[in-house]
């Protein structure tokens, strides 16, 4: 079976400094692995380069079997986004930001799926607002609109419920949960919430210094390094390798 | 090329600008101020001085024209500034668009601001002065299009800098136009300048385009040989804007710079 995302032997160096240092991974279809470490520990730079961003100094991306620096455009149909630290046009209603996108994406039907997402996401209460207007909870929600308006087959989310209250974190989880078991979406999740990690992924990558120290399902993870969760476990494997 | 996309990032742009009054009247005041300006001063001199009696209908379509330039240019600058000061950089780049469908989208949004800045100026031009650009004919349509291919072309290399090196390139941004406009000969003849001075500015299309405004408007005839040598200096610099363009989104991605853009 082709995998959704594949990494083999990806580094990236700036200059002399190795970002990321020879890693490889699978992405399966329907899967949601994390990717967890310290700030700096690469984790966005591997996503710059799945996203195209970034161009890897070494090894390859394959997106369906197809590498991602000879066909970017087209395999970025099949991706999206989401990060706290990237925001939508903050003067463009939440409604003209949604259409803005679906036409960027080509989306077919695209009123449709405006609308879908207005219901899935309960974004209808505030849909003609100005989208800087919105709270951290409502402009996350409009972020995560965004980054399934394309049905992408392979998500990237970076840190989804960062700086979010305790209630539209679950919502958000709850959601991603769902969404990802009806569209059968393979997820790449980046976070320091380790609640959060234990609670979506069915396996998890650590990493560190822009290497992967360890990786498993966090059950396995936390049985083989003897810790009662995976935030020790996070503190085991980081602290180890300072 | 999918016009849906294009058609997409246009809106993103038009919304911005439909949406705020503010925005809207700051297209249209500084081209009206910069006329009104130049209509005052070209009169006081039309009066005082019998040097040539056309001084206020040169000066002010050649301010005009130079607006378009300048409006075209600026424009183009801002759709790219936009995007990181409302940090979208990413979004923009992460979106399935190639850098052709980028480029002409925001060719064809730079057109549409530069408009609606412009054609209020040019109205008012004629009950306020007795002036109006029209009078040029057909070869306006000439000019205009070759302002707005070098106006762009700035636009493509100066948003390569902010591709390549972020938003630190945003003073040269700024300052660009200012710096080509005492050598592209807008309002005198390429004569006024010096030797060494002179030999850089007819590199420049500018010097062709603006020398031919005054000989139709003193003369009433048309040279196109001024013509031919704008457009053809307007084609090598636009090859090379874009070649630089598709240069620095290549770089950027070695040196990281689309990822952190904005931050």
């Amino acid at each position: 079976m082709i995998n959704s995302l594949q990494i083999i032997n990806l580094s990236k160096a700036y200059d002399a400094k190795e970002a990321v240092k020879n890693i490889s991974f699978k992405l399966s279809q329907n899967e949601i692995v994390g990717i967890l470490g310290p700030n700096g520990c690469g984790k966005t730079t591997t996503i710059g380069m799945i996203l195209g961003l970034l161009k890897p100094t070494s090894g390859k991306i394959l997106i369906h079997g197809i590498e991602i620096e000879s066909h970017r455009v087209d395999l970025l149909n099949k991706l999206n986004f989401i990060s706290p630290y990237i925001e939508l046009p903050k003067k463009l209603t939440v409604k003209q930001n949604l259409e803005v996108y679906g036409r960027l994406y080509d989306v077919n039907k695209l009123k449709i799926k405006i609308d879908y997402l207005c219901e899935k996401l309960r974004l209808y209460e505030f849909i003609n607002k100005i989208t800087g207007e919105l709270s951290s909870g409502q402009k996350n929600r409009v972020s995560l609109a965004k980054s399934i308006i394309n049905d992408p087959e392979v998500l990237l989310l970076d840190e989804p419920t960062a700086s979010l209250d305790p209630e539209t974190g679950d919502f958000v989880r709850s959601f991603l949960e769902k969404y990802q078991k009806e569209k059968k979406t393979s997820i790449l999740l980046a976070s320091h919430n380790m609640s959060e990690v234990e609670r979506l992924c069915s396996s998890v990558l650590m990493m560190n210094k822009g290497a992967i120290i360890d990786q498993g399902t966090p059950g396995e993870l936390i049985n083989k390094h003897g810790r009662k969760n995976m935030e020790e476990v996070f503190l085991k494997l980081t602290r180890e390798t300072i | 090329m999918n016009l849906n996309k294009m058609y997409g990032l246009f809106l993103r742009h038009f919304y911005l600008i439909k949406s705020s009054l503010p925005r809207i009247l700051d297209l249209i005041y500084w081209p009206t101020i910069q006329i009104i300006l130049w209509g005052f001063i070209s009169k006081f001199f039309s009066i005082y001085s019998n040097y040539y009696s056309n001084t206020l209908g040169v000066i002010l379509t050649c301010a005009i024209l130079y607006d378009i330039l300048f409006r075209s240019s600026i424009s183009f600058n801002m759709l790219f500034l936009e995007e990181i000061w409302s940090r979208n950089f990413t979004n923009l780049f992460i979106a399935p668009l190639n850098l052709k469908e980028i480029i002409t989208s925001l060719i064809f949004t730079a057109l549409v601001r530069t408009l609606i800045g412009l054609v209020p100026a040019i109205i008012l031009t004629s009950p306020l002065f007795g002036v109006s650009i029209l009078k040029l004919g057909f070869p306006l349509l000439i000019l205009f299009l070759s302002l707005y291919i070098f106006g762009i072309t700035l636009g493509l290399f100066v948003s390569s800098g902010l591709i390549r090196f972020g938003p630190s390139f945003e003073n040269i941004a700024w300052s660009s136009l200012f710096l080509l406009a005492p050598l592209g000969c807008i309002y005198y003849p390429i004569e006024i300048l010096p030797n060494f001075f002179q030999i850089i500015a007819k590199g420049l299309p500018l010097v062709y385009i603006f020398d031919e405004t005054r000989n139709i408007l003193l003369n009433g005839s048309v040279n196109y040989e001024n013509i031919k040598q704008a457009y053809l200096l307007n084609l090598i610099y636009l090859f090379g804007g874009i070649g630089l363009f598709y240069l620095s989104f290549l770089r950027a991605r070695v040196k990281g710079t689309l990822i952190n853009m904005g931050e």
